[in-house]
């Protein structure tokens, strides 16, 4: 598959990824939590159709710890939904390999983006540039 | 993860649940973002049932950078013994900014040892809610707005390893505390106030303990 995205850098915007849950579907924890954190790296705002998995999210955050180095990355802004009691999936589901995942998620550097408000339905962010 | 692998986790976590040897401590893990009073919490059990601290409290955030363990806190409540080990972790947050120290009257260098541990004190309080903890103590600000990113993945991230969970509002001896706004939050647990500062409501919060967690 072509990457949707340029190697050429936003320049003076700031580039933001719109990433399918089909684009995300195969790929395995790891590969979701690099293809996140390089983007964000990168300067990047990555939005999620489906989010992350609560252990995905995890790992999430335990990665981008240990990628913070004083001069250059200072960590990630992250923003989802809260999942729905009605998307709750229960014992069976999980059983049968479902994961409720399907909550819009943006992610960008901590640097550029706020969190201006927040509630179940409604995400106001402010981006700027570096 | 696959169905097999599912199944094999269920099996394992009912088999562990029922031949589980009720005189070991659970790990109560106490979670929660930076300067939510988890040290000042985990200090105040310490001190009621073993006369010992965990580790030094402090306005500046991160101050916990190494999670603490504080082991066989035996917990007494209406005839009920309950036996903990208590870790004291360090906030989590997704963000460090070395810069933030500075205005705590720090040298630059300081600053940066200081940020470096904080991401490794985070990572490895993640390591531990994933591994190695039986239970959770979450504690919020309850002065701070609890509806963050932050806390709503770490819930996620305990409901979803079917972790029991205590949700603390703490800090209700200042003014600006707000109870019910932390109650709104996570509407599905319930919600003890208390001051781990001051001692307040801390009978409520060990009955809770014993409930939760015996």
């Amino acid at each position: 598959m072509p990457e949707t995205t340029s190697d050429d850098g936003p320049g003076d915007g700031v580039q933001i990824d719109l990433i399918s849950a089909e684009r995300m579907s195969g790929k395995t924890s790891m590969e979701k939590i690099r293809m996140i954190l390089d983007g964000v790296r990168d300067g990047k705002i990555v939005v999620l159709e489906a989010g992350l998995t609560p252990d995905e999210e995890s790992k999430l955050i335990e990665v981008t710890m240990s990628e913070i180095n004083p001069d250059g990355f200072s960590g990630i802004e992250i923003e989802s939904f809260p999942q729905s009691e009605t998307s709750d999936t229960g014992l069976l589901g999980r059983l049968m390999g479902k994961q409720s995942t399907s909550k819009l998620t943006v992610v960008g550097p901590a640097n550029q983006i706020q969190s201006l408000h927040k509630d179940e339905t409604l995400i106001s962010a402010l981006v700027s540039r570096k | 993860m696959g169905l097999f692998a599912e199944l094999r986790d269920s099996i394992s976590r009912v088999s562990a649940s029922l031949f589980a040897d009720d005189s070991e401590p659970k790990r109560i893990g106490i979670y929660g973002p930076p300067n939510a009073g988890k040290t000042t919490l985990a200090n105040r059990i310490a001190r009621d049932w073993t006369g010992d601290a965990v580790g030094p409290e402090s306005h500046i955030p991160h101050e916990t950078r190494r999670a603490r363990r504080k082991e066989n806190v035996e917990i007494n409540r209406d005839g009920k013994t309950v036996n903990i080990d208590i870790v004291d972790t360090p906030g989590v947050t997704t963000k460090v900014d070395y810069s933030e120290f500075l205005e705590h009257d720090m040298e630059k260098d300081e600053a940066v040892r200081r940020s470096r541990e904080a991401t490794e004190g985070v990572a490895e309080a993640m390591h531990w809610l994933r591994e190695d903890v039986d239970g959770v103590i979450y504690v919020l600000d309850s002065t701070e707005d609890p509806f963050t990113q932050v806390n709503t993945m770490l819930i996620g991230i305990i409901e979803s390893r079917d972790l029991p969970v205590l949700i603390l509002a703490n800090k209700t001896d200042l003014e600006e505390s707000n109870i019910q706004r932390v109650s709104n939050a996570f509407p599905q647990h319930e919600t003890i106030p208390l001051s781990a500062l001051e001692g307040e409501n801390m009978d409520e919060v060990y009955e809770k303990i014993a409930e939760y967690f015996g």
